[in-house]
């Protein structure tokens, strides 16, 4: 028995050595976000020392440091991070779930659906604050409902929710244009908040429901890490190994929708986020375990990187969306075409 | 399903409807576009009579409702002719890819040519619409090459999903550098934000004219190649073995869809839809043989963007609703319905 | 090991409006080898899923141990019975021992750890099916039949007392065909794992299988040995084909020789063994 004994060795530190890659990317990307939240306190329009901006953090007032961190920065960089968090797990879910990166939510018409419901909400309904949320949230439910109930043909075929999600999307987005194009004095800046997503003007009171949510849809989706890992394996194989298929896909489309439109509602669909997140953990983190976690961290990365990058590092000022979205594209592309040598996923 | 809808899209050409009622469906729509041509003439935001219409066309503007009538016979005739276009240009599209969904707008070659006509406006001072026209070309000719190379990659080569999600990545991907390109240009924002939408409101003559040449070519073009799609349909490798050069079929094909809707979306804005569910409505009607079914798109499509824009007229009286709004809400359902009655296996 | 016993009651199984399976009744031998043969599109596939529980029946059940798998908790069900389908998929860049190790998700809790039980049923996996070696390449760069010896390896590691394969030897050239076979063979003469699958090659059907089901139009045509089933009148009914059944001079088990428009039994030219 000494080749079994060898084999299980091997495959033992195989395994052991995969687990310490993961984490050590885990930590990095940890880190990264910390780094860059801090970036984002400490260097603005001015610079902030530090330990002024630990201060303000702690509740102490300092002159100076107190309005520009307190009330413009701190808001701005935790709503980023929640958002990004927020994008970055609801688009790995659908992508793991649909077996396919292209597949996520901002690209099958759910974050368009929240984005249509809250420039309706605003420009037609005149409502604010935390009624857009709910209607936003509302509107990204019903979206995928109507998605998820009209690719229900024996069953939901991945490949036809994909499909049908971007007809519903086409139709959402003309109508995001229309409300946008007939609103009579409204702000450009505003109306890029509903089309590429911005995190302009953010407020602190903001982050309290999508916190709550993200706890909640976020917990329920780490739970069910393991199944969604076994579903990559397609249904009928994850079926095979004992995973409830018809309800490990509910709970990962109420959850993820729930994620994404609570960040929708406040942010708008910034773009690319959901999408680019997963695909960019599986190459750090290799086919090791869930990609949940990494690509959270990586969502929220992005946001914060954009959104400095936009408001700081470029000629003139742009919201975070159109930053993610331009620097995407070639990464979509890139992405796209490599999916599809490698065939199968689709 | 039946074993004839299913090859619908690759069935020889002798599969299609018998000769008898496309002999019927050919004047009933010509009838129909007759029709759509004359209540667009008479509804709008001012109401018309009868001998208004008349004399208008005799080319009196002499009251206020022959006047109002003199404006409406350019819009007519741009969303007579921008609707045929699209139709064709579907249908072209559709037979090049042998693919059931392919669309400008779901492709992605609108936003495309939108994105070249906003950079020409904005860092180049375009301002003619002979530029306009020519950029929107070169524009939706590149996306088009690109959403199809990338979009053919791999097994099975351009299967309808992966032409479409390619398409629709693009299609956001420009959606956002296009923002890029305006926001910092408050002065031309407003107008490329309803130029967006899609519409055939304020169409003069002079415009008809400009973009007149560019689509009797693409029409030309299409028209010529309707044997070739024939032979394509059958597949590449029957094509060649036919006899049919396919490179070149298709390269001609594609460059005479491309210049069809590259010239729409200049004068008219990004418009969606129309070349998704005209060439499905003209197979039901005529079949499948390409001889007849390009005629017939383009008499559809014509007749479809008209309606379309006579009721963006009447809904939102009185004020009106872009025609690329009411295509987009007609046409994505039908999307939706040719997904549905697909077999995954064929996506 | 306990032997389970599996079977299909009064089965009446389809996909929307379509019937694929009417009224069938099956009862698989444990311990055994059973492979299902028919025509195309005749139900065979459909009949494995509805027995793995992929596919929920119309009407009638299927039994594990007494009791409808139906309505078993699916990660008890999945101790019990494994199921290769005929095109899993592979995760993109996914390591052998990997996917092999993903085979012991039933046996896992939500929040439970890898535990060292784990690790040896997968490295069992791997040395029964030979792919020790492959254990750190990617899925993506096999050869089919290295490949399908993976995903019998996964199957293994999620050590079930039955297995139930849809067409294991679809796209192997011969050699693999018979490497895959005698690997499921070596399985249930080891450990007495029922193996229940679809095959198309009615000869190797007949060599390998202890129990043989014939199907025809969603029914069931004949079941047995394979010297009961293989007949020349069975072939008839069931493929529409004329053929001469004669002795497999290797195993003794039937073996069948199409004839086809273009040949005839030459006259005089008798058939081997045929009395």
């Amino acid at each position: 028995m000494t080749s079994f004994s060898s084999a299980l060795c091997s495959i033992a530190d195989d395994r052991r050595s995969r687990a310490h890659r993961r984490n050590i990317v885990i930590t990095g990307l940890l880190a990264l976000t910390i780094a860059l939240f801090a970036l984002t306190l400490i260097l603005g329009q001015s610079y902030v020392p530090p330990g002024d901006v630990f201060r303000v953090l702690i509740g102490e007032d300092v002159p100076g440091a107190s309005f520009a961190v307190g009330e413009l920065r701190l808001p701005r960089a935790v709503l980023s991070v929640l958002a990004g968090l927020s994008f970055g797990l609801g688009g790995v879910s659908f992508q793991t779930m649909l077996r396919n990166p292209l597949a996520s939510p901002d690209i099958i018409g759910i974050s368009s659906g929240a984005s249509a419901a809250a420039v309706f909400a605003i420009v037609v309904l005149s409502l604010s604050g935390l009624l857009v949320s709910i209607f936003a949230v509302a509107a990204g439910l019903g979206v995928a409902i109507f998605v998820y109930g009209l690719s229900f043909r024996n069953g939901v075929a991945g490949t036809r929710l994909t499909l049908i999600g971007i007809g519903v999307s086409a139709m959402l987005e003309s109508m995001i244009a229309y409300v946008l194009a007939r609103a009579p004095a409204w702000n450009l800046q505003e109306a890029m908040r509903w089309l590429v997503g911005s995190v302009n003007g953010a407020e602190i009171g903001q982050a309290l429901p999508l916190l709550a949510g993200l706890t909640i849809f976020g917990g329920l989706l780490l739970s069910r890490a393991r199944d969604l890992e076994a579903l990559r394996l397609g249904d009928d194989m994850a079926a095979a190994l004992g995973v409830d298929v018809a309800r490990i896909r509910i709970i990962v489309v109420v959850t993820a929708v729930g994620l994404i439109a609570l960040a929708t509602a406040l942010t708008g669909p910034i773009a690319f986020v959901a999408f680019l997140s997963g695909p960019i953990a599986a190459r750090l983190v290799g086919n090791q375990g869930s990609l949940l976690i990494p690509s959270a961290l990586v969502g929220a990365i992005l946001v914060l990187a954009g959104d400095y990058c936009g408001q700081f590092l470029l000629p003139s000022r742009y919201p975070v969306g159109v930053v993610t979205g331009a620097l995407g594209a070639p990464y979509l592309l890139y992405l796209v075409a490599r999916t599809n040598r490698t065939g199968g996923s689709a | 399903m039946t074993p004839a809808k299913l090859t619908s899209f690759i069935a020889p050409p002798y599969c299609g409807r018998p000769g008898g009622s496309r002999s019927i469906w050919l004047p009933l729509t010509i009838f129909a576009v007759v029709v759509l041509c004359t209540l667009s003439l008479l509804i709008g935001s001012r109401d018309v009579t009868w001998s208004d219409v008349l004399s208008a066309i005799g080319g009196h503007v002499d009251s206020i409702g022959e006047a109002a009538v003199a404006m409406r016979i350019p819009r007519t005739l741009l969303a007579l002719f921008a609707g045929a276009a699209l139709g064709l240009s579907g249908a072209v599209m559709q037979g090049v890819t042998r693919n059931p969904l392919a669309d400008p707008g779901i492709l992605g070659v609108n936003t495309g040519a939108a994105l070249a006509v906003v950079i020409g406006v904005a860092w180049f001072g375009m301002t003619s619409a002979q530029a306009y026209i020519w950029t929107a070309i070169l524009g939706a000719g590149c996306t088009a090459a690109l959403v199809y190379t990338v979009g053919s990659f791999g097994r099975g080569g351009a299967t309808p999903l992966k032409l479409t999600l390619a398409g629709a990545a693009t299609s956001i991907a420009f959606a956002s550098l296009v923002i890029a390109v305006v926001l910092p240009r408050g002065d031309i924002a407003g107008g490329i934000r309803s130029w967006q939408v899609g519409g055939v409101g304020g169409a003069t003559f002079e415009r008809l004219a400009e973009v007149a040449p560019f689509l009797s070519a693409g029409l030309i073009l299409s028209l010529g190649s309707a044997r070739k799609l024939n032979s394509l349909a059958l597949g590449d490798d029957l094509a060649a073995g036919l006899g049919e050069r396919v490179a070149l079929a298709r390269g001609i094909a594609s460059f005479a869809a491309v210049l069809l809707c590259g010239a729409t979306t200049a004068i008219c804005g990004p418009i969606g839809f129309v070349g998704l569910v005209v060439p499905h409505v003209c197979r039901l009607l005529v079949g499948v043989d390409h001889r007849w079914l390009l005629p017939f798109s383009s008499l559809v499509g014509g007749g479809l963007l008209l309606a379309g824009d006579i009721i963006g007229r009447i809904a939102a009286r009185p004020s009106e609703l872009e025609v690329g709004i009411v295509t987009a809400f007609v046409g994505a359902p039908f999307f939706i319905w040719i997904v549905r009655r697909q077999r995954v296996r064929d996506l | 090991m306990t032997a389970h016993s599996l079977s299909a009651q009064a089965l009446t199984a389809g996909y929307g409006e379509n019937l694929v399976l009417e009224n069938l009744d099956l009862v698989v031998p444990s311990s055994r080898i059973t492979a299902i043969v028919g025509a195309n599109a005749c139900g065979k596939s459909t009949l494995l899923r509805t027995m793995s529980r992929l596919l929920v029946p119309r009407e009638g059940c299927v039994l594990l141990d007494g009791k409808s798998i139906h309505e078993l908790p699916t990660r008890a069900l999945a101790r019990m019975l494994g199921l290769l389908p005929q095109s899993p998929i592979a995760p993109e860049g996914i390591t052998v021992a990997d996917l092999v190790s993903r085979g012991r998700h039933p046996h896992q809790g939500v929040f439970s750890r890898w535990t060292r039980l784990d690790d040896e049923a997968v490295a069992a996996a791997l040395e029964t099916t030979r792919t020790v070696e492959l254990a750190e390449r990617p899925v993506d760069e096999l050869s089919g039949g290295q490949r399908q010896r993976v995903w019998i390896a996964m199957a293994l590691a999620q050590q079930t007392d039955l297995l139930l394969l849809d067409e294991p030897t679809t796209f192997l050239d011969i050699s693999h065909q018979l490497e895959v076979l005698d690997l499921l063979t070596d399985l249930n003469r080891a450990r007495g794992t029922t193996i229940v699958m679809v095959l198309h090659d009615l000869n190797l059907a007949a060599r390998y299988a202890d129990h043989l089901v014939a199907m025809c139009k969603g029914r069931l045509h004949a079941a047995g040995s394979p010297s009961d089933v293989l007949t020349e009148r069975n072939v008839r009914q069931v493929f529409g084909l004329e053929s001469r059944i004669i002795a497999d001079p290797i195993s003794g088990k039937p073996f069948m020789l199409p004839i086809g428009r273009h040949h005839a039994l030459a006259t005089g030219a008798s058939p081997i063994n045929r009395g």
